[in-house]
């Protein structure tokens, strides 16, 4: 190979390389929806509580990725659904669930305290953590997530009330980077695939 | 008379090819997106009081041809788009694999529910005739 062609050889690597990183340095195709660009997802404030220790926060999980979900213990169906479906997903993963992790608060803080929603979520996987605090505190982090909740009175009157709340999964990735968002219905196999996805971005 | 009868010859030929194009030609599209944006000011206008709605209540998208449901936020502020949370100058990006009826939250309606249908790629020629007549419909709208 002559100089000649060894020059456009290089200058065509070098081109091609400085186009694929133009157009996206960090290519994923993920089952949910995907934020682009990316950008730090809100950390919890003050006052949320885990049920293994202390305070929950987003930091605690840097190198992770986490999923986020808002829900009630005494949800009927969505939550159930979700809880078992990412459970299944942990398994589908093997080995590498150990980077994957479940952040389930509540949207109930008045009947679900902290013991109560360990309880509940250890009837799913055990590696899932909670989290409850003040009604305030809690109504602050669904804010900054775009997430909603709403009581609903019992339709024969009584205490027995239920909860419209957001379905979908928030997906933050190692870095802290709120990446993405699965509604509710996907199977184990999707969020395995995007957890895997995730995984592996820089 | 003559000129006529061969005017009108010309145009059912027209029309039948053009159907028949409708009917037959392969579905293909520029985009997989179904493009909404939140226009610059639009947090100042409903500030000032204004009305805006960016979503509409249903959105029909089609499996294999506008099946990615894009959300752009092109306003200084954050905004909800349905479910989702859309930071200033970001998109977001929601693929669908199967044809079902999606329902959402969205506190932008009245019903509090934005709902998705995604239906399967048109297969029969009728089918095909429906959906580009459908899209032209939509171009022509916007």
């Amino acid at each position: 190979m002559n100089r000649a062609a060894r020059f456009l050889l290089a200058l065509s690597l070098a081109a091609t390389s400085l186009l694929a990183l133009a157009v996206d340095p960090n290519p994923i195709n993920l089952k949910a929806g995907v934020f682009d660009p990316p950008q730090p997802a809100a950390e919890f404030p003050a006052g949320v509580h885990a049920t293994d220790q202390g305070d929950l926060t987003l930091a605690r999980w840097h190198g992770k990725v986490v999923l986020l979900v808002f829900g009630f213990t005494h949800c009927p169906a969505v939550c159930p659904t979700t809880l078992a479906t990412l459970a299944q997903a942990r398994k589908l993963l093997g080995p590498d669930a150990a980077a994957m992790q479940v952040v389930y608060v509540t949207v109930d803080p008045e009947r679900d305290d902290l013991a109560h929603v360990r309880d509940y979520l250890a009837g799913f996987d055990r590696s899932f953590v909670g989290g409850t605090g003040q009604p305030p505190v809690l109504a602050e982090l669904r804010r900054r997530y775009g997430a909603t909740a709403q009581k609903i009175p019992p339709a024969g009157g009584g205490a027995d009330y239920g909860m419209s709340h957001s379905t979908t999964i928030w997906l933050i990735d190692r870095a802290g980077r709120l990446r993405a968002l699965m509604p509710f219905g996907h199977s184990a196999e999707d969020f395995a695939h995007d957890v895997r996805q995730l995984t592996a971005l820089k | 008379m003559k000129a006529w009868t061969l005017a009108s010859w010309t145009l059912a030929a027209a029309a039948s090819a053009v159907v028949g194009w409708a009917a037959f030609a392969p579905l293909s599209v520029d985009s997989r997106d179904e493009p909404f944006e939140i226009p610059k000011g639009t947090w100042a206008r409903r500030m000032a009081g204004n009305k805006v709605e960016i979503l509409p209540q249903r959105i029909d998208l089609t499996l294999g041809l506008n099946d990615q449901l894009l959300l752009r936020n092109l306003d200084d502020v954050p905004q909800q788009f349905g479910p989702v949370l859309v930071m200033p100058g970001q998109s977001f990006r929601l693929p669908f694999e199967k044809a079902s009826t999606y329902s959402f939250d969205c506190t932008a309606h009245a019903s509090g529910q934005m709902t998705i249908v995604v239906a399967d790629a048109p297969v029969t020629p009728w089918e095909r005739i429906v959906w580009r007549w459908e899209r032209l419909r939509k171009k022509t709208r916007a």
